[in-house]
């Protein structure tokens, strides 16, 4: 059941960035742009759905169980480190080079666009890359799960 | 700063973030966690026995979305204009950078700020900055 619940999630999600207009480098583009002409829209998208999961969130904080039984996964509170902040701005450079995150990068694979399959294909391979290095310090330090959990 | 009016388009951008909004209340309400792609998608790369369909089932949606969306309507075409060079090399600073800033657009940016996370605030502070910093280097300064 959860199985069904995470496709449907993640093709809801999908639509949510195709109607968006984030499927589209060109308008995120738009919007990182300041110095140009500036389209806010990507504001607007955030806006929208963070009102809808706030409200979403407030109520799985008071659960320790998910409405289908599921254990609640919340990330626990943590400092901000220089990992945040070094990895934040290697994915915000390559988010400008481009105008694609992880999710329109999908998206737009399933388009059938080779250039959007060609920045997936890389971004796998870039995530390769972190689990080899984070691999090889943790086995250097011995410290067994020295990588961070894949939770935000 | 001027304003693109014509591109601009704050009522399908709400209609469509609210679809997104709805898309990460199911998965933290059904599933019990953070609809964060960077984190779905990297999971599947250090596979852990019975923790691999839902993340395949996930990702399976989203490229699933643009065929749903064409049982109503043919999907606007994105344009992209980097070249294949530049998308690889954003492509490879994306996924190192989301896996570890433990997180992207979608785990920080929508799910982090919904639920006020001052790790997932500074995120988006950062990875926002430096987007807009890219874009303003490559278009006005380098003329890319």
């Amino acid at each position: 059941m959860t199985v069904f619940t995470s496709f449907l999630a993640g093709l809801v999600f999908g639509l949510g960035l195709i109607v968006s207009g984030m499927a589209n480098p060109a308008k995120v583009l738009g919007f990182l742009d300041l110095g140009g002409r500036w389209d806010p829209s990507l504001a607007f998208v955030m806006g929208g759905a963070i009102a809808v999961g706030a409200v979403a969130f407030a109520v799985a904080r008071r659960r320790t169980r998910s409405f289908l039984g599921a254990a609640m996964r919340l990330p626990a509170a943590g400092a901000v480190d220089r990992r945040l902040a070094a990895g934040s701005v290697l994915f915000g450079i390559g988010w400008g080079v481009a105008g694609f995150c992880p999710g329109p990068g999908l998206v737009a694979a399933g388009m059938g666009e080779m250039k959007a399959l060609a920045f997936v294909a890389a971004m796998l391979a870039g995530m390769m890359g972190y689990e080899l290095i984070e691999r090889r310090r943790s086995v250097a330090a011995d410290l067994p799960g020295a990588a961070a959990d894949s939770a935000q | 700063m001027t304003i693109d009016w014509p591109a601009f388009t704050p009522w399908a951008a709400l209609a469509g973030g609210a679809l997104i909004g709805a898309a990460a209340a199911m998965f933290v309400l059904l599933n019990g966690r953070i609809a964060g792609i960077s984190g779905i998608v990297g999971g599947l790369l250090r596979p852990v026995r019975g923790d691999v369909a839902w993340r395949l089932a996930f990702v399976a949606g989203l490229v699933a979305a643009p065929m749903a969306y064409a049982a109503f309507a043919q999907w606007p075409r994105p344009q992209i204009d980097a070249g294949y060079v530049a998308l690889v090399a954003a492509g490879l600073l994306v996924g190192v950078g989301t896996r570890y800033a433990s997180g992207c657009t979608s785990g920080h940016g929508v799910c982090g700020l919904s639920r006020m996370s001052p790790r997932s605030l500074a995120a988006t502070a950062l990875f926002m900055g430096a987007g807009f910093l890219t874009v303003f280097l490559m278009r006005h300064l380098l003329d890319l």
